[in-house]
């Protein structure tokens, strides 16, 4: 299984690529506000005709 | 000039390419079921079963699903980021890269050429042109994001970005292979370390390509359909977190009794009992979004759509892990439950969802507020769940029979039954396959004729990007 020597390496540069994400996303204020975003989305119309 | 509109003009080519895909991918489905029945349809080795095959996958994995995919993304990122996608010219290379590679795929794949890797049968040549419409993908989708006037990223382009990403990552590993000729090429690996790369890329290919990007349309299209918010944005975000830290490693599952070493097979089974939790999470997520208005399922054919695909995910979300038990896949395996398992996913999942999201987007993106007949959308729901059904209890019968006739063994230790006769067993239930698959079939064409009489004449129609609503810069003030 020396396949393992790519994947494992692969799995665990990953986890800390998400990881690094995540830790972004916490601290730029992604998660701040956990309603908002939800209601949001159907503030903007976007029916074709005006 | 243009930065005061959306850039729809991308969106409704993908979206026109995915319903024609779809039906190009789901006749060849047709052509493969037929053959199963009789084989005397395989009339030339062009038109073989093991050369229309990959065919068929590819078509509507990445043509339908990929156009449909693309469409999507660049709709929902700049609706949500109330931006024009970054660099329009990068965005129309991606739409006429994506249409080369399928037709390559069209034209190498029963000609013979291939790798011989499931789903990543295309030849080199072909790799790096879907190696380079993918970066570009990329390139577009987080430069839009990049450039936002919103300060949240919406949940629907976590799952989007994460889908981009890791298929790029997927492809670019498990494709890795040695040139030998123009149409010729070896895989870098060899054995069951090939084979591991390839589960590794085949199950997580199922993840992100066939999941994570349906779970962003999903999140964006249901509320909208619906004009309610998502049932729990919390429980979205918990669900992206969750799905995306423990997918990688369900891949074994597809390998086990083989030479794949057996902790390694166990590992994959426990992976893959693990994702059941988020993927649960998501499915009850997005259902539960319609509490307080179910009333809207009676009378809307594009919501029933996008809510009973939730329900087929959820449904082959929790075959799934069952299969990947060592014990019921000593029975499942190599059996026609597989392909039932399979379609439940890709026709009541992927295909409905994305089917609701077209509905949704194509009279939106043509400058029109709905489709052309709504009766026909209710119709066409029914003719593709029926037919749905019909597939997937066909397949889970034929595949029980089929184990159970495998194992089954005489007093003396001889096998009661030989394989022959276990085809034969099968016969009717690939009969009630098809009909399932031309239900499914005519659905599409039903959905080609109602696009057709709802975007002819239509003048190209770019929405003006809207104020940017207080409420959303508010909460960085």
């Amino acid at each position: 299984m020396e396949i393992l020597y790519l994947l494992i390496p692969l799995s665990v540069v990953l986890v800390f690529v998400i990881g690094a994400a995540f830790w972004w996303a916490l601290h730029s204020g992604q998660f701040d506000d956990l309603d908002g975003p939800a209601h949001r989305v159907l503030m903007d119309d976007d029916s074709a005709a005006p | 000039m243009q930065d005061n509109t959306y850039n729809y003009k991308v969106v409704r080519q993908f979206s026109i390419m995915a319903v024609v895909w779809g039906i190009v991918g789901m006749l060849v489905g047709l052509i493969l079921a037929a053959q199963l029945i009789w084989p005397e349809l395989n009339l030339t080795p062009w038109l073989s079963y093991g050369r229309l095959r990959p065919l068929h996958t590819n078509a509507v994995i990445f043509a339908f699903g990929g156009c449909a995919l693309f469409a999507s993304s660049y709709y929902v990122a700049q609706r949500t980021c109330h931006v024009r996608l970054f660099c329009g010219s990068l965005a129309a290379f991606t739409f006429w890269g994506w249409q080369v590679v399928i037709m390559a795929a069209a034209i190498t794949l029963p000609l013979g050429y291939t790798s011989a890797k499931e789903y990543a049968e295309l030849e080199w040549p072909i790799d790096i042109l879907i190696t380079l419409v993918w970066v570009s993908y990329a390139v577009v989708f987080f430069g839009t994001l990049a450039k936002r006037k919103t300060p949240h990223i919406y949940v629907a382009n976590w799952f989007f970005g994460a889908f981009i990403l890791t298929v790029a990552v997927l492809h670019l590993v498990n494709s890795a292979e040695v040139p030998v000729t123009f149409w010729k090429s070896y895989s870098a690996y060899a054995g069951v370390q090939d084979a591991m790369i390839q589960w590794w890329y085949g199950h997580n290919a199922v993840g992100f390509f066939l999941t994570a990007g349906f779970l962003g349309m999903m999140y964006y299209f249901i509320p909208k359909q619906a004009e309610r918010p998502v049932y729990s944005y919390r429980l979205s975000v918990v669900h992206f977190w969750a799905l995306i830290f423990t997918y990688m490693w369900a891949g074994p599952h597809h390998l086990h009794y083989t030479a794949l070493p057996d902790w390694a097979q166990s590992l994959g089974m426990v992976f893959s009992l693990i994702l059941l939790a988020p993927s649960w999470g998501g499915m009850i997520n997005g259902i539960m979004t319609l509490s307080g208005a179910w009333h809207k399922l009676r009378t809307d054919p594009i919501l029933k759509f996008l809510v009973v695909s939730l329900s087929f995910y959820g449904m082959s979300t929790f075959e799934g892990p069952m299969m990947a038990i060592k014990t019921v896949n000593a029975l499942s395996h190599y059996t026609d439950w597989t392909v039932g398992h399979v379609h439940s996913g890709a026709l009541g999942w992927v295909g409905l969802v994305s089917i609701g999201t077209l509905y949704y987007m194509i009279p939106r993106v043509f400058g029109r507020n709905e489709m052309h007949s709504i009766k026909a959308i209710t119709l066409h729901f029914w003719v593709a769940t029926i037919g749905i059904v019909l597939y997937i209890a066909a397949m889970w019968i034929a595949g029980v029979m089929q184990g159970l006739m495998w194992r089954a063994v005489n007093d003396d230790g001889t096998l009661t039954y030989t394989f022959v006769e276990s085809v034969k067993a099968t016969y009717p239930y690939y009969m009630i396959r098809l009909l399932g698959g031309v239900l499914y079939f005519s659905g599409m064409l039903i959905m080609a004729w109602n696009i057709w009489k709802t975007v002819v004449g239509q003048r190209p129609f770019d929405a003006l990007i809207p104020a940017l609503h207080p409420a959303n810069t508010l909460a960085h003030a």
